[in-house]
């Protein structure tokens, strides 16, 4: 049997997805089932004076009206289940429905629940509430300023939190020959999963147990959320995912919503279901990036960078959302330095408030923020010392020699060979034919440019014990059970909790390789607490880094048992038998052998077993990792730039990802391109936008330009492997690099053809009008 | 989001959709692919008490020749315009508009008069068939009337149609003989309108451009007609230098909104000299 680990199998969950057969969460249908719908503030800050529902219970088919005063002293606050250490964190009480201010618009004041969703949409429409609007901010430098409208009374400022890291590296920049500094703004973007949130609640009054079908990445830690708010203690509350349409961070927190039909559902005791909107989805599911960056860089004249110094102020909207707090910080801001030997370092954020819908992890979290910051910076540095950028990044970058590497925030890179992945990408691009050709068209009055993104990231979030140490508020280990039947086929139990990563198929061949199975013999169970003991979800590309070494962890114990029957049987010491693809034989007996089906067989019937052993055969394993994992790369853009229009092409895009071992290269391969059509997506189309008042201004698909298939040329991607030393698997995580490393390299190319016009920064996303705007300042084409 | 409650009729005749429009013009809008008022009524912009829904009128579909030009049904889809052998051969110009409207669902179901009657600012339609010169058949209450296409926009969103009246043929004169055409578009990376569309064709005689038409959609608050572009190439060699500066012309032949930047001014000069250039190339 050839490997399967390393084969492109196609994905298992398709088989059932493509032909509409999924069973997402507005997919249940449920006898009894009622409908909500949302009343939520058209204004982004107001007091709530008066909430009248006595229209809306009257039109037919309405079974009840909420309001935030009905929920008050039931439900609790929706809890923030990340506080970064020594920052000073307050917490933002957010209710489930507001009863007092509102601080977004978008947020929900009351719910109506009706027997069908039309019926429950038009009657909210009918509670009237009476606001007293009070201005709102939107931006988070101004929510700094003195006097700007508080967005919670009892806190200063707006700050949330004042979280440092490192050490002063004022020295370093007071004796630097070179100091660079420059401001960034990292826009906001609307997640856009392709499925919207939705919530569908059954409470069985015959148990007091709660089932909570639900739109999330990790069904156990909604389980303890939801448990707290709602009082019902976990061992009687189910949270079920199925199949989730997607996510990129935005179903991480526990939102309002599910817990109001939680509630509903108990108070009504009929099941209730709610299915959020597109524009809801644009307004009030979280967010993500939002950042003002101030950055600087010391460096010698002769393009050693010695320090990096970064002062941002995060925009968290109005409410800080369940993970909120650690994207800024922890993901951002231990690891500002990017892939570079930078000695000196030290970062500083500022947690700022907005009346704006709350943002929390969007697909990277954190490390596009970080890697945007230095990849831009060096490129800038580097033309401030007058070299080559891709000479400075050879010069800066960590050498292969150094793993593990720990940075200046004390974070230890686990593996890396950074020059040779930036080698591979060199050998696909002719760099000096490419600035031949530039200098030539630049004479034409053509401009292109070519830009890189040597990056790192930190995946596989992460040890126990660093989340421990690094505020988050709960465990970041992993459960697996594998479940050998009679016959041989196996269930595999995972904690982690894919939604459209496809990891039935990436586990299940884990499973094949190590067992010896044919990968059709395994089915991989997720995203069920009642079937799961378990678990903490999907998110910072951990599944397959901390779910599928778990899951290894787990096959070894099923092995080492039936390693023992299999010896038993052949009347053979343990040491003396062999396993390999499905067979135990005797060491140099090759021809007496024990199937792996058989052993199970045996294992069940406890006919004759080894002396105290138990019957059955299944592992169960908990495996809390050593270390985050680190992949890494390069990415080269090539763009050209229409001067008449503004128009951007990307002409190549060239991708050299380190993600480790990979065991699915075609699912490697649509993780890199889903996630680099998001990352240049944030560079050339998307963006959120709030007018003063807090409307969001890009409410919908008309306005907000989510990238098509067609913007974008063939992606050629290709691969260095340096597997994770400490993780079984030797797997680094791939889920979110696209969207990591595109970023900056595309920005990078745009300022590079640009250089001839003197321009070299724009904010993002750098539309074509923005492109020709800065041209025609310039002076226009010459 | 769902729209609020409507009542529904299907009509058989035009006489039928006018006598119902008639009974509550206010409140009552006839229906055809549903792509641009299905969305207002559910986002609740657009409050209909009932939709008259014209798919099953005759009367309503087909193309034909109509004294040397083309008759087309208001409810023809833009699939159909796309690919109608008549169309094509006729009025290719109008054929190529109508292929790269939205997306191939919205083409299935999108039809040539919602399209007109919509008359959003940034509808791909209008700016082909102003440039081939076409005329409406409008029937109300007792009467039919017939309008230039040149004078049914007023603003955005609003058209000379009353509430009473149904818009039943597009009256599409034949393009020129040997006239070349091209409607070039750009598309809004979020919508797929155009953030300007140009339809221009040119009939070129003799080495002089003998007659041409140019016209502008998405970047006004109507479409409207570059004549003092055409004003420049009419009787001019087909030249660089003529495409030129009736490229300079296009901005100031009609209304451009939002161009405080003079970025939109700037798409016209470019688009229209690359539609005009595209023409040229094909003239050969
Ligand atoms: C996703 C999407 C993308 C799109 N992209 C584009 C694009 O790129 N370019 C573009 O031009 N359009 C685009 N459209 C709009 C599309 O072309 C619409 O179909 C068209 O504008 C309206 O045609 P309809 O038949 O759907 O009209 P409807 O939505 O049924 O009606 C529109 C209006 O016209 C009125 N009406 C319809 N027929 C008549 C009639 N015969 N007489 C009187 N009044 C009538 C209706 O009462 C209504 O007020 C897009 C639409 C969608 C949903």
């Amino acid at each position: 049997m050839a490997d399967v680990i390393g084969s492109a199998l196609k994905r298992h969950e398709d088989i059932r997805l493509i032909r509409g057969k999924g069973q997402y969460t507005d997919d249940m249908k449920i006898p009894g089932m009622v409908y909500a719908s949302m009343v939520r503030s058209p204004y982004a800050h107001a007091r709530i004076v008066a909430v009248d529902t006595a229209e809306a219970r009257r039109v037919p088919g309405v079974q009840a009206v909420f309001t935030g005063r009905d929920l008050k002293d039931e439900v609790g606050m929706v809890p923030t289940a990340w506080i970064p250490p020594d920052s000073d964190m307050k917490m933002t009480p957010h209710p489930a429905l507001a009863y007092d201010f509102v601080r977004y618009a978008g947020d929900a004041v009351a719910v109506v629940i009706a027997d069908t969703p039309y019926i429950a949409q038009d009657a909210a429409d009918l509670v009237r509430v009476e606001y007293d609007a009070m201005p709102a901010v939107t931006n988070p430098r101004d929510a700094a300023k003195e006097g700007a409208p508080l967005v919670h009374e009892d806190i200063a400022g707006n700050v949330a939190f004042h979280w440092k890291a490192g050490v002063s590296v004022d020295e370093v920049f007071n004796k630097a020959e070179v100091v660079v500094r420059h401001e960034f703004r990292q826009q906001r973007l609307v997640p856009s999963a392709m499925e919207p949130r939705a919530a569908v609640a059954q409470w069985n009054a015959a148990t007091d147990e709660l089932t909570v079908w639900v739109t999330t990445q990790n069904p156990h830690i909604h389980r303890l959320l939801m448990s707290g708010m709602l009082g019902i203690p976990e061992h009687k509350l189910r949270v079920v995912a199925i199949d989730v349409g997607g996510a990129f961070g935005s179903k991480i927190a526990c939102y309002p919503d599910e817990v109001v039909v939680s509630w509903a559902a108990r108070k009504l005791n009929r099941p209730v279901k709610w299915t959020e909107t597109r524009s809801e989805n644009f307004t009030v599911t979280t967010h993500g990036r939002d950042h003002v960056e101030e950055v600087e860089v010391a460096g010698t004249k002769d393009g050693h960078i010695q320090a990096i110094r970064v002062k941002a102020y995060a925009n968290l909207g109005a409410y800080l959302s369940t993970a909120a707090p650690g994207v800024p910080t922890i993901l951002f801001g231990l690891i500002v330095n990017g892939a570079y030997a930078i000695p000196h370092a030290s970062a500083e954020v500022f947690g700022m408030l907005t009346h704006t819908t709350p943002v929390d992890a969007y697909r990277g979290a954190g490390r596009p923020e970080a890697t945007f910051l230095v990849e831009r910076m060096v490129d800038l540095y580097s033309e401030a010392v007058g070299m080559d950028p891709l000479a400075v990044r050879k010069i800066n970058l960590i050498p292969a020699d150094a793993f593990p590497y720990t940075n200046p925030f004390t974070l230890q890179y686990d593996s890396g060979n950074y020059q040779g992945a930036l080698a591979k990408a060199l050998e696909m691009v002719d760099y000096q034919q490419f600035r031949k050709e530039q200098d030539n068209l630049r004479k034409q009055g053509k401009y292109v440019g070519i830009g890189f993104s040597t990056y790192v990231e930190m995946c596989g979030l992460g040890p126990s014990e660093v989340a421990g140490a690094v505020g988050f508020q709960g465990g970041l280990w992993e459960s697996a059970t594998v479940r050998v039947h009679p016959t041989g086929k196996v269930t595999v139990f995972t904690g982690a909790s894919p939604h459209g990563q496809g990891e039935e198929t990436t586990f299940a061949q884990i499973v094949a390789q190590e067992l010896g199975l044919p990968p059709e013999d395994i089915e991989v169970v997720h995203g069920d607490t009642a079937k799961i003991a378990m678990g903490w979800g999907t998110y910072g590309s951990r599944t397959t880094v901390v779910g599928g070494a778990a899951i290894h962890m787990a096959d070894q114990k099923v092995i080492e048992k039936a390693r023992k029957i299999a010896a038993h049987k052949l009347e053979v010491g343990e040491d003396d038998v062999a396993f390999e693809q499905g067979l135990f034989s005797v060491k140099g007996l090759p021809a007496r052998t024990v199937t792996f089906q058989e052993a199970a067989l045996d294992a069940y019937l406890a006919w004759s077993l080894p002396k105290g052993m138990e019957p059955a055969l299944e592992g169960t394993a908990f495996y809390n990792p050593e270390n985050f994992t680190y992949p890494f790369g390069t990415h080269i853009a090539m763009v050209s730039v229409d001067p008449e229009t503004g128009d951007i092409e990307l002409m190549r895009y060239v991708a050299v990802d380190d993600v480790g071992i990979v065991i699915n290269p075609m699912l490697v391969e649509g993780q890199i391109h889903g996630g680099l059509v998001q990352g240049i997506g944030q560079a050339l189309y998307e963006g959120a936008e709030y007018d003063d008042q807090g409307q969001l201004l890009t409410g919908s698909f008309l306005d907000y330009a989510m990238p098509k298939a067609r913007f974008f040329p063939k992606f050629e991607t290709a691969h260095t492997v340096t597997p994770s030393p400490h993780n079984p698997l030797g797997v680094k995580g791939v889920g979110e690099t696209g969207a990591i490393a595109s970023t900056p390299a595309i920005v990078n190319a745009v300022m590079d053809a640009l250089a001839p016009f003197g321009i070299h920064d724009l904010p993002m996303p750098l539309t074509p009008r923005k492109v020709w705007q800065a041209i025609a300042a310039k002076g226009g084409t010459h | 989001m769902y729209t609020a409650p409507f009542d529904y009729r299907r009509a058989h005749d035009t006489q039928e959709v006018v006598t119902w429009l008639q009974e509550d013009p206010d409140n009552t809008k006839i229906i055809a692919g549903g792509h641009s008022l299905l969305p207002l009524m559910k986002l609740r912009l657009a409050s209909v008490a009932r939709l008259v829904d014209i798919s099953q009128v005759a009367e309503l579909q087909g193309i034909r020749e109509d004294m040397g030009g083309l008759r087309i049904g208001a409810f023809t889809r833009h699939a159909q315009l796309a690919k109608d052998p008549a169309v094509r051969e006729a009025a290719p110009l109008l054929a190529s508009a109508a292929a790269v409207i939205g997306d191939m669902q919205v083409r299935n179901r999108g039809t040539i008069g919602g399209s007109l009657c919509h008359a959003d600012p940034a509808a791909d339609l209008p700016a082909a068939l102003l440039a081939l010169n076409a005329e409406l058949v409008i029937a109300g209450p007792g009467t039919e009337r017939r309008e230039s296409l040149d004078a049914f926009f007023l603003a955005p969103f609003i058209t000379t149609l009353a509430a009473d009246e149904v818009l039943t043929a597009i009256v599409v004169p034949r393009m020129v003989p040997g006239a070349k055409s091209t409607y070039l578009k750009r598309p809004h990376p979020a919508s797929g309108y155009p953030v300007i569309g140009v339809a221009a064709w040119v009939s070129v005689s003799g080495g002089r451009v003998e007659d041409c038409r140019i016209a502008l959609t998405g970047i006004g608050p109507v479409p409207f007609r570059a004549a003092r572009s055409e004003q420049v190439l009419t009787g001019r060699a087909f030249s660089r230098e003529a495409i030129a500066e009736a490229a300079r012309e296009a901005a100031g032949s009609g209304t451009l909104e939002d161009d405080e930047d003079g970025y939109k001014s700037q798409l016209c000069q470019v688009y229209v000299s690359r539609a005009l250039g595209d023409i040229a190339q094909g003239a050969g």
